[in-house]
């Protein structure tokens, strides 16, 4: 019998897909996301848009908020651990939550280098903003990648720029000859075997979802058509003037994402969404996608 | 004619059944309205989550129409699918569609640290090598009624069953390259002329 295999790892982003993946920082939250149909929740101590607004430094949250939310709900639990800290992983795996984010969202705690994901038993989620970044994240052993986008901003315009790029880059991947392979993955800075891997696929080779900046029904089906696989959403259920309504509503535009009937039927009515922020108000050292490498 | 076979894709791994399915040279259609039930022979409920299952078969007004369709055609659950099939759930979360009887356990393994793959004998597929079977955050089925077949076994429980057209699975043959139980699902329920 094998357990924790990359297999194994992968079979679990793959029942995620078609699916949104909520951000809940107590039981309460976690019970409205579940009800709403999320197919995971993050467990966190604050949305991104409060850490944001907090500043100092962000760590892995609280074992026991962790666990506290694992009793409350039945499907997988996710939690982040900052860029780097194998230590805050070990801790998460012990605590048995199901898929651990390394994300950029957290302070990072090494300037140079992703935790080595292979060692781990449980699956992880990474971020990414270009092909060669999210190969590097594969490498590393992540199961699942996810666009960054600006976590915490309620504006999908990174999101969409991320996943735009990330999938551009594949389609050019897929025209190039094989001789060809090896020069584009030292320019690109990405192991060859997955460039390979990803050119004779013609898509990621492990689930590809997004995440960062989304705030609407609308905004998530944007992303499911640009072909990402699933949804994160952060702060933009619980920011809204109506978490319950917007949560629900962002799960049927998920499933329904190619259907502008069904869409308009779930946008309308949900009161505010986040206020959001602007791009050209958030300065380039303010932006949590620049970490990581 | 080809058949075609619809696999529900409100959430989770349908696009998976449907690659095993081409293989196999079936038309697929991803169901997620009522009206995408029309013209389909069978039915596969993929792996997902149960609870996001329960709440969109909801929304989407799929509840009556899939068990009506099951009057007629056969239906394949998998994983979360087996639990959508189910007559009772341990959990009051779930609306199982009550179309098999049997009861189930959710999460019955545990976490996704006790996920596993083992190799389990098929005696349905008589002279058959063992199966690859894939179990995620896997339920366990607890009880079967008189009329249910038990088709495999994991240590003594049962991890496929049948009543009669109705095919309940723990596990995830999809997520596999082998397709002796696709294709046990539409040799034993449809005519063997879908195949080659």
């Amino acid at each position: 019998m094998e357990k924790g295999t990359f297999e194994i790892k992968l079979g679990l982003s793959e029942m995620l897909k078609g699916g949104v993946i909520m951000d809940v920082v107590n039981a309460e939250h976690a019970k409205i996301a579940e009800e709403a149909g999320a197919v995971a929740v993050m467990a966190l101590e604050r949305i991104p848009a409060d850490i944001r607004e907090a500043g100092g430094v962000s760590r892995m949250s609280d074992p026991a908020l962790i666990k506290e939310i694992q009793k409350t709900v039945s499907i997988p639990v996710m939690a982040k651990c900052r860029i780097g800290h194998f230590v805050e992983a070990q801790i998460l795996e012990a605590l048995g939550v199901d898929f651990i984010d390394e994300s950029e969202v957290l302070t990072p705690a090494d300037e140079v280098n992703h935790i080595n994901k292979h060692q781990f038993k449980i699956p992880f989620v990474c971020g990414c903003r270009d092909l060669a970044e999210a190969l590097r994240r594969i490498g590393e052993g992540a199961a699942l990648i996810r666009t960054k986008g600006e976590a915490g901003s309620g504006n999908i315009v990174e999101a969409v720029r991320h996943m735009r790029k990330v999938v551009g880059e594949i389609q050019r991947l897929t025209a190039l000859r094989d001789d060809e392979l090896m020069a584009v993955s030292k320019k690109m800075g990405a192991p060859y075997e997955l460039v390979k891997k990803t050119a004779e696929l013609g898509k990621l080779s492990v689930p590809n979802f997004a995440a960062g900046g989304v705030a609407t029904p609308a905004d998530a089906a944007l992303m499911m058509q640009l072909g990402a696989e699933s949804v994160f959403v952060g702060s933009g259920i619980f920011k809204s003037n109506d978490p319950q309504g917007r949560a629900r509503a962002i799960v049927q535009a998920v499933t329904h994402y190619n259907d502008p009937h069904v869409l308009l039927e779930v946008s309308a009515g949900l009161g505010e969404a986040m206020k959001g922020i602007e791009m050209k108000d958030l300065p380039e050292e303010e932006r949590l996608q620049h970490r990581g490498w | 004619m080809p058949k075609k076979i619809g696999v529900l894709a409100l959430q989770g791994d349908f696009a998976k059944h449907q690659a095993m399915l081409r293989l196999l040279k079936i038309e697929t259609v991803l169901v997620k309205k009522p009206g995408d039930l029309h013209g389909c022979e069978g039915l596969i409920i993929p792996g997902g989550e149960s609870t996001t299952l329960t709440k969109l078969i909801q929304k989407c007004n799929l509840y009556e129409p899939i068990r009506e369709f099951t009057e007629k055609h056969p239906i394949m659950g998998t994983c979360a699918g087996a639990i959508m099939v189910a007559s009772t759930v341990d959990d009051q979360r779930i609306e199982p569609l009550q179309l098999i009887d049997i009861s189930v356990a959710r999460n019955a393994y545990g976490r996704q640290i006790d996920s596993f793959i083992t190799h389990v004998d098929v005696p349905f597929l008589k002279g058959s090598a063992r199966f690859k079977t894939v179990f995620i955050r896997a339920p366990k089925i607890r009880n079967v009624g008189s009329q249910v077949e038990v088709l495999m076994e994991l240590h003594g429980n049962p991890i496929m069953v049948q009543e009669s057209n109705v095919l309940a699975l723990t596990f995830h043959p999809e997520l596999t390259s082998d397709p002796r139980i696709h294709k046990y699902f539409l040799e034993h329920f449809l005519s063997t002329q879908a195949l080659l």
